[in-house]
């Protein structure tokens, strides 16, 4: 019988080993590579546009150089502020149903409705609000944009919600239930201040993410070159604004849409820099 | 699990009252009563028709095994056992004669009257103020600002906190120590007034010296509530309690004056545990 020895080197078994390890630590850096360099293309193209005209003038007629993006900044805070007001109070409550209320058949039925409204790929999602709010309003506007990302909010405060719900130990809940507190106002007074942190980046993360979305706002909000008065009329927004000015023949917009890139960029980024530092933070909520 | 030497066969609980002292004479007259109450999660049984009367005003100490269904009983007391879903009970559980699980029965005001505090501190994230302000306030106890102020002081000081906490009463009660945080817990339990108070295992994960400030407190304690402790430690319940109740596999095997389990127990089962043949 023979008997095989196992070899204690084997340059076959150091060769694959090499290769693995260099294939996945070489796509490891690419994927960090991809960030530095879309952002470092951004600071080099649009740092050079970018002044305090920028934030405080409105575009100018084109051949005219100079001008800014202030309504588009102002319009995009608008639709956000819209999106949450609406988005988070309805996802915060039907999260709050789908954790403490819902019995597990129709919280997975929930749950999964969720994922899949989270899922529909945004230029849908402005297809609905074309259809709800510009078709019977006749017109464009602020409130048509705001109820498309307001749509987008809603199943990332619900997860976000139900999760951190859930996160709550259940030590907590019995120390307040045996302490009399019935159940409402244990979840209004231990449950929901102690995830409360945790919802709040969730809503902060998926502001960040509805910040730079065009498609639903195409044909909602769609884009105004002036400031736009109130809430029922067209309105620039920086990501619509970015689309437009990209794809014009001429070359100060191409230099503006990068500088407004670099801002969308930064405000995202610094939103979800925040988010993290403060979930991190030592859960101690003022008394 | 338990690994029993010999298997003795388990006598039926016979429970003399005046083994208890819980005579209506006595010092201590019942304060809580249980008769063959029963407890199923689903389909399996928790606890087996256990009687027991809980003398106020004095420490009842429950030991036995992991699983023995010390800690279930100890939760039917104050109705905890709500919370779990398909939870069944048989029997009859008073608390002053009055029957806590009949109908109507609003169960906020008995565990108003029954608090606990639990084996792991469990301090909300807020204040150390808040924290002992949290039942005075859910309960609406406190006439002002003023006297929720003195009912927080109060019961700090009663769960011997106040001293080591006065100077930090706005800060997290996260902060806290182990030993400081199960304190606050009782103080917690002490501001909304009960008579009882039930306490699964509040030391067992502290150090010896934490350990003792609570033992020293609950042995204050009993002069004003009735307390009832769910221990592993058999050196703490023959520390603190004045009756020892000793369960197993879910039925009451015998309880019996602290001293008198310890030391001449009446089944073979109980000698064999205390004595730390098995368990």
């Amino acid at each position: 019988m023979k008997i095989d020895r196992v070899a204690l080197t084997s340059a076959r078994r150091r060769s694959v080993n090499v290769l693995m390890l260099g294939s996945t630590a070489l796509c490891a850096a690419l994927t960090v590579a991809a960030l530095a360099f879309v952002l470092g293309y951004l600071v080099y193209q649009g740092g050079s546009s970018l002044n305090l005209a920028f934030f405080t003038r409105l575009p100018t007629p084109v051949g005219e150089p100079g001008g800014g993006m202030a309504n588009a900044l102002l319009g995009s805070a608008k639709l956000l502020l819209l999106a949450a007001l609406v988005g988070v109070p309805l996802g915060f409550m039907a999260g709050l149903y789908i954790a403490e209320f819902a019995s597990p058949g129709p919280a997975f039925a929930l749950r999964y409705a969720t994922d899949l409204l989270n899922g529909v790929p945004s230029i849908v999602i402005g297809i609905v609000a074309y259809t709800l709010v510009v078709l019977p309003m006749h017109h464009f506007s602020t409130i048509a944009g705001g109820v498309a990302l307001a749509i987008m909010m809603v199943p990332v405060t619900v997860r976000g919600t139900e999760e951190f719900l859930r996160a709550v130990p259940p030590s907590l809940r019995e120390a307040s239930l045996a302490l009399g507190a019935t159940r409402w106002i244990t979840i209004a007074r231990v449950v929901v201040p102690a995830a409360s942190r945790g919802i709040l980046t969730a809503v902060m993360l998926g502001l960040a993410r509805v910040a730079g979305e065009t498609a639903p706002l195409l044909f909602t909000a769609l884009n105004n070159r002036f400031w736009s008065h109130g809430w029922t009329e067209p309105t620039a927004s920086l990501p619509v604004m970015i689309f437009t000015y990209a794809i014009a023949p001429y070359d100060d917009w191409h230099r503006q849409a990068w500088a407004a890139a670099l801002v969308l960029l930064a405000l995202v980024l610094t939103a979800n820099v925040a988010a993290r530092v403060m979930v991190r933070r030592p859960a101690v909520s003022p008394g | 699990m338990t690994r029993v030497t010999a298997s003795p066969p388990i006598a039926r609980p016979r429970v003399e009252r005046h083994a208890t002292g819980a005579e209506a004479e006595s010092p201590h007259p019942v304060k809580i009563a249980t008769e063959r109450v029963s407890l199923f999660y689903g389909g399996k049984q928790a606890l087996h028709d256990v009687t027991l009367d809980i003398g106020s005003n004095q420490v009842t100490a429950l030991i036995g095994p992991s699983g023995c269904g010390k800690s279930t009983y100890l939760r039917t007391l104050n109705r905890m056992n709500d919370i779990v879903p398909k939870t069944r009970i048989a029997g009859r559980v008073t608390l002053d004669g009055a029957d806590i699980y009949a109908a109507g029965v609003d169960v906020v005001a008995l565990r108003r009257r029954v608090g606990m505090v639990f084996q792991r501190s469990n301090p909300f994230p807020k204040s150390n103020f808040d924290n002992v302000a949290y039942g005075i306030r859910v309960n609406r106890l406190a006439s002002s600002r003023g006297d929720l102020r003195e009912r927080v002081e109060a019961s700090l000081r009663r769960a011997a906190l106040w001293d080591e906490v006065k100077d930090r009463l706005h800060e997290s009660a996260l902060a806290l120590s182990g030993g400081q945080q199960q304190r606050l817990c009782i103080a917690r339990a002490l501001a909304v007034q009960p008579d009882v108070l039930l306490m699964d295992e509040p030391a067992s994960a502290l150090d010896p010296i934490a350990t003792q400030r609570i033992e020293e407190l609950i042995y204050e304690l009993k002069r004003d509530y009735t307390i009832v402790i769910v221990t592993h430690n058999m050196q703490q319940a023959a520390r603190v309690s004045d009756v020892t109740a000793f369960f197993w596999l879910g039925k009451l095997v015998e309880v019996a004056p602290t001293e008198q389990l310890f030391t001449n127990p009446r089944e073979k089962l109980t000698d064999d545990y205390v004595t730390g043949r098995f368990g």
